[in-house]
C-alpha cells in the first residue's frame, strides 16, 4: 500500500500513545493549517449549531447566500412546539450591497421578518464579508430591537475571526444577554439548567425525565428544544449542568461569575456517564437525600432492562476495534467506555475542537498502541483506520463516506443524527446501531475483507 | 397573505463556490481549493457528501483575521505547497469565496507568484482559477467559471482532430455515463467535461487514494481547442460565459448550443446533431430506446395529460423539464428557479411557443417561500424538483417528485438518469408512478391494480 505521510505543519497534533514513555503534549487549539482539509468548519458554524435549537426565535444570516443554504434544517434538534429553527433566513447580500454596505438591507429583512413570523428573538449572524464591509449590525439590532420589541441579538461570527470555538462563544454571548431577563419566581431550590444538549432526536426530553423523576426542576435546556423565556429566567436555577463542553462551558463560567451558579461537567453517553451525571446532580443537593434515592431508581430501573439487551451485541461485538473521531473531546471519553462495555477497543480518538486537559485525560484513558489526533483530515483518518485495522468510525457526515469507501462500519454521532443516542436507552440505540453496521454482512465484498476490486 | 420580502427564506439555490468544486471533481486528479474560510469549504463538502455518498476532499486556504486584513496571499501559497505535498494532484483548482473577492485578492497573480517561487519542489501541479464570488449569481454560474477556467487554462489548438467536445451541464454521475456510453456507440471521440461520473459515484477501495480514479484528463482538455466541434447543454447558458463560447473565440472551435436534452423532441436534436457532426446514423439501440419511450407515452398518456405540475430548480434543467412535461400533456403551471439569468421565460417561450396558452408562469430569483406562496394559488397535483421542497410538499400535502441536485432525502441521487430517451424515460415511469400512488392512496377501494 502506497505510503500516506503526515504534514510537517501537523505532526505535533498526533501522537500514538506509548506506556512507560514521557510523551509531550499534543499541540491543540490551533487554527487549522491551509490547505490541510479540516474536517472543522468555522466560527460562524460554531454559533449557528449553538443557538439553532431555540425554535421560537428566528436566525437571520447576514451575508450571502451559501451560510444559511448550507445550514437550512440540518440538524436533528427538534422542538416541542414551535419550529422556526428549521427555516432559513439570509439577506442574501449581492455586489451592489458588497459595495454600498447591506445595513439596510438587514434592517428591511429584519422588520419584514419579525412581522411575518412574530417570533420571541431574533439572531442576526453576521458572516465573513460583514466584517469587511463594515456593516454596524449592533445599530441596526439596537434600531429594530426598539421598533419591534424583542430582543434583537447579533452574534458576531464572521467566519474568519478564530475557529468553531470562537463561534461558541459568540453565541453564548448572545445568550448572556437573555439570561437575566425573565423572572425567577417559583423556581425550586432543587433546580437546574441543563447546558450543551441540543435535543438532537429528542435526546434532551430523555435527560430531562429522569432529573425530573429525581425531583430537579429543570429550568432551561440550552439550548435543545430551547425556548426564549426558559432562556431569560435560566438564572434562577441552582446548579449548571454541562454537556458538550466546548461549546457551553464558558457560558456556564459566566454565569457562575455573574450570577453565583455553580457548574458541573457531565456527559449522557453510556450507561456509566449517564448514571454519573444523575448521582453528581443529586450529591449536589445532599440536604435531600430523596433526590439520590431517586436517582439510584432510575439508574436500576434502566439498568435492570438495559443491561440484558446488551448482552447480544456484547458477544458479537467482543474484540472488534472502533475509531472516533468527532467535534468535542469530552464526548470521546463516553465513548470509549461505551465502546468497552460491548466488548470493544479503542485504536484511534481524536476531535476537532479538544484542549489539552481533554487530550491529556484521553491520552490517560486509552490503550497502548491508541493514536490521538486533534483537527485531524481525511487522509490521517483514513491512513490510521487501515493501519489499525478499525471495523469501526464513529463521527459525522463529512467521515461516514470513508468509512463506507474504506468498508468499515459507521456509527453517526454528529449533529445530524435521527436516532437518540443519549441515556439509557439512547445506549441501546448506540449499540444496536453500531451492531447493524459492524456486524452487516455487506463487508465480504468489500477489498479490505477479501472481495474483488 | 403577502409579505414584503427582502430576505431571501428557504433559497433555492446555493452559493457559487459549490459549484465550482463540483466541477473540478470531474478534472482527472484534480483537488478543488477555496480561497476563503474554512467553513465554505465543509460546508460544501457535508452538502455534497449527502448527496452523492462519496468523500469529497475540498481543501482550504483557512483565512484568519490577519489574512482578511493583509491578503490572502501567504495563506493560499501555504495551502497550495500543502495540497500539492499531501495529495500529489496533477491539477488543483482554486476556486474564490466572497471573502477574498471582497478583499480583492489578485489570485491569478498569486497562482503565478507561487509558481515561480516554489518551483523546485514537489512536481508543480497545473493550476486552474475560477472567480466564484458567493454574492454573485449561484452554484450553477460557479460550475460554468470553474469550467470555462479548466479549458481557458489548458486549452490549445493543435492539428485539427475528430474530438467533440461536450459540455453537459450540472448533470447526474448516470447521466454522464450514458453521454460516454452515446459517443462509444457512435464511434465519437469525445472529451467531457467535467466528468464525476467515477469520482463521484464510484466503487469501493482497497487502499486509501488520496484523489479518487477518473475524471477528465487534463491532456484530454489540451486538445479542446483543437476539436471538430463543442456541443453544449443549458439553454440560459451564455457564450459569453461558458467553454464552448471561450474555445469558438479563441480557436475557432464551432459551439453547438442545445437545452439539455429531456423528452424526446430535445433528445431527437441531440442525436440528430451527432449524426451530422460524426455522419453517422445513430445506433439501432437508441432507435430502440426511442421507440420504447413514444410506446410508454401511449401507455401513460392518460395518467399524465393536463396534470398541473409546479418546477423548481436550475433554470436550464426547468427549460428542459418544461420541453419535456408540454410534450406529454401536462402543464407546468409555475416554472421557477433561484437562479437569476434573466433568460428564463424567453428560452422557455424557445421551446414551448404555446406557453401562454398553456398559462405557465414563469418567475426567477425566488425561494421557496415563494413557491409556497404561488402554490396555494395555483394548487398543482405535484411538485417536480430538489429535495429541498420536501418542507413545502409536506406541509400543503403536495406530492414531490425528486430530481435533479441535491437529492438528500432519498438514496440514489447519483444514479437518477435524467438525459437522452433513457432519461426521460426513466423521469416518465416515475412522473406515471407518482400519479398512480396518488389515486392508489385517495381511492376508497383500494385497488391492486390501476
Amino acid at each position: 500500500m502506497e505510503q500516506i505521510t503526515i504534514l510537517e505543519g501537523r505532526q505535533k497534533q498526533i501522537f500514538e500513545k506509548k506506556n512507560g514513555v514521557s510523551q509531550p503534549d499534543i499541540a491543540c487549539d490551533t487554527s487549522s493549517l491551509s490547505g490541510s482539509v479540516s474536517q472543522r468548519a468555522c466560527v460562524f458554524c460554531g454559533s449557528r449549531v449553538v443557538l439553532y435549537p431555540i425554535a421560537d426565535a428566528i436566525h437571520v444570516v447576514h451575508g450571502p447566500i451559501g451560510c444559511a443554504a448550507y445550514t437550512w434544517d440540518i440538524r436533528g434538534a427538534v422542538s416541542s412546539g414551535p419550529e422556526l429553527h428549521r427555516l432559513s433566513f439570509s439577506t442574501d447580500l449581492q455586489e451592489m450591497d458588497v459595495i454600498y454596505g447591506g445595513e439596510k438591507k438587514l434592517y428591511h429583512s429584519l422588520i419584514e421578518l419579525i412581522g411575518q413570523y412574530k417570533p420571541k428573538a431574533a439572531f442576526i449572524y453576521s458572516t465573513c464579508i460583514v466584517g469587511l464591509i463594515g456593516d454596524d449590525i449592533d445599530a441596526v439590532c439596537k434600531k429594530v430591537a426598539k421598533e419591534s420589541g424583542i430582543p434583537v441579538l447579533p452574534v458576531h461570527s464572521e467566519g474568519f475571526k478564530g475557529t468553531k470555538k470562537d463561534g461558541y462563544k459568540a453565541a453564548c454571548h448572545a445568550l448572556m444577554k437573555l439570561i437575566g431577563t425573565g423572572s425567577t419566581d417559583d423556581i425550586s431550590k432543587y433546580s437546574i439548567n441543563i447546558l450543551g444538549e441540543f435535543n438532537l432526536a429528542g435526546e434532551a426530553w430523555i435527560i430531562r425525565k429522569y432529573y425530573e423523576k429525581m425531583g430537579i426542576e429543570v429550568v432551561a435546556t440550552l439550548t435543545g428544544d430551547g425556548r426564549i423565556d426558559a432562556v431569560r429566567r435560566a438564572h434562577g436555577a441552582t446548579l449548571n449542568v454541562v454537556q458538550c463542553s466546548g461549546s457551553m462551558t464558558w457560558l456556564a463560567k459566566e454565569m457562575e461569575e455573574k450570577y453565583g451558579i455553580p457548574y458541573i461537567r457531565v456527559s449522557y453517553f453510556g450507561i456509566e456517564d449517564m448514571s454519573k451525571s444523575l448521582y453528581d446532580v443529586a450529591k449536589y443537593f445532599p440536604d435531600r437525600p430523596e433526590i439520590m434515592e431517586a436517582a439510584k431508581q432510575v439508574v436500576s430501573d434502566e439498568v435492570k432492562t438495559l443491561y440484558p439487551s446488551l448482552q447480544k451485541f456484547k458477544k458479537a461485538l467482543t474484540g472488534k476495534k472502533a475509531a472516533i473521531y468527532v467535534g468535542g473531546a469530552f464526548k470521546t471519553f463516553s465513548l470509549i467506555k461505551a465502546l468497552r462495555s460491548i466488548g470493544m477497543s479503542v485504536v484511534l480518538a481524536g476531535s476537532q475542537t479538544g484542549n489539552k486537559d481533554d487530550y491529556a485525560r484521553l491520552k490517560e484513558m486509552c490503550d497502548e498502541g491508541t493514536v490521538i489526533v486533534d483537527d485531524s483530515n481525511p487522509v490521517e483518518l483514513s491512513k490510521f483506520i487501515l493501519e489499525k485495522e478499525a471495523d469501526l468510525l464513529i463521527g459525522g457526515v463529512k467521515e461516514r463516506p470513508i468509512a463506507f469507501k474504506l468498508g468499515i462500519g459507521f456509527c453517526d454521532h454528529n449533529h445530524e443524527r435521527k436516532i437518540p443516542l443519549a441515556g439509557f436507552i439512547g445506549m441501546y440505540n448506540f449499540a444496536l446501531e453500531v451492531y447493524q453496521s459492524v456486524m452487516s454482512p455487506v463487508w465480504q465484498f468489500a477489498p479490505r475483507k477479501g472481495g474483488t476490486l | 397573505m403577502k409579505h414584503a420580502k427582502t430576505a431571501t427564506q428557504n433559497a433555492c439555490k446555493l452559493c457559487n463556490p459549490l459549484g465550482a468544486c463540483l466541477a473540478f471533481r470531474g478534472i482527472e486528479s484534480c483537488v478543488p481549493f477555496l480561497h476563503g474560510s474554512q467553513g465554505c469549504a465543509t460546508y460544501i463538502r457535508r452538502y455534497l457528501i449527502s448527496h452523492y455518498k462519496e468523500p469529497i476532499d475540498i481543501a482550504s486556504s483557512n483565512f484568519h483575521e490577519e489574512s482578511a486584513v493583509f491578503g490572502g496571499s501567504h495563506n493560499l501559497k501555504i495551502g497550495l505547497k500543502n495540497v500539492s505535498d499531501q495529495y500529489k494532484p496533477q491539477v488543483i483548482g482554486v476556486a474564490t469565496t466572497c471573502l477574498s473577492e471582497t478583499i480583492g485578492d489578485d489570485v491569478p497573480g498569486i497562482l503565478r507568484e507561487y509558481k515561480k517561487e516554489f518551483k523546485n519542489g514537489s512536481p508543480m501541479p497545473i493550476l486552474i482559477h475560477a472567480s466564484t464570488p458567493s454574492y454573485q449569481g449561484s452554484h450553477i454560474d460557479g460550475f460554468h467559471a470553474a469550467v470555462r477556467a479548466s479549458v481557458k487554462t489548458l486549452a490549445e489548438k493543435g492539428e485539427e482532430l475528430s474530438l467533440i467536445n461536450l459540455f453537459p451541464n450540472m448533470v447526474s454521475p448516470a447521466d454522464l455515463r450514458y453521454l460516454k456510453e452515446i459517443f462509444a456507440d457512435f464511434k465519437a471521440p469525445l472529451m467531457l467535461l467535467p466528468d464525476y461520473s467515477q469520482t463521484m459515484d464510484g466503487g469501493p477501495w482497497g487502499e486509501y487514494h488520496r484523489i479518487p480514479p477518473g475524471g477528465t484528463p487534463a491532456s484530454a482538455i489540451v486538445q479542446a481547442g483543437s476539436a471538430a466541434a463543442s456541443i453544449e447543454f443549458g439553454s440560459t447558458l451564455e457564450a459569453s460565459k461558458s467553454a464552448a463560447g471561450y474555445l469558438e473565440e479563441a480557436f475557432d472551435v464551432p459551439r453547438y448550443h442545445l437545452s439539455l436534452p429531456i423528452g424526446i423532441k430535445e433528445s431527437d436534436k441531440f442525436f440528430s446533431l451527432l449524426e451530422t457532426l460524426t455522419g453517422r446514423p445513430r445506433p439501432e439501440k437508441y432507435e430502440d430506446e426511442r421507440r420504447r419511450l413514444i410506446d410508454a407515452y401511449a401507455d401513460g398518456h392518460k395518467y399524465v395529460f393536463e396534470k398541473k405540475v409546479i418546477l423548481y430548480g436550475e433554470e436550464d434543467l426547468v427549460v428542459a423539464m418544461t420541453a419535456f412535461l408540454s410534450e406529454i400533456g401536462m402543464t407546468p403551471v409555475l416554472c421557477a428557479s433561484g437562479g437569476k439569468s434573466g433568460l428564463l421565460k424567453k428560452r422557455i417561450r424557445e421551446l414551448v411557443p404555446n406557453m401562454d396558452e398553456l398559462e405557465i408562469k414563469v418567475r426567477e430569483g425566488v425561494d421557496f417561500v415563494d413557491i409556497e406562496d404561488e402554490a396555494k394559488v395555483l394548487k398543482p397535483d405535484f411538485l417536480i424538483g430538489n429535495s429541498k421542497g420536501y418542507t413545502m410538499s409536506r406541509k400543503n400535502n403536495i406530492p414531490l417528485l425528486r430530481l435533479g441536485f441535491p437529492i438528500h432525502d432519498r438514496f440514489g441521487g447519483q444514479r437518477m438518469h435524467h438525459l437522452g430517451y433513457r432519461g426521460t424515460q426513466e423521469l416518465f415511469d416515475r412522473i406515471v408512478n407518482t400519479v398512480i400512488e396518488q389515486r392508489q392512496n385517495a381511492s376508497s377501494i383500494g385497488y391492486t391494480y390501476m
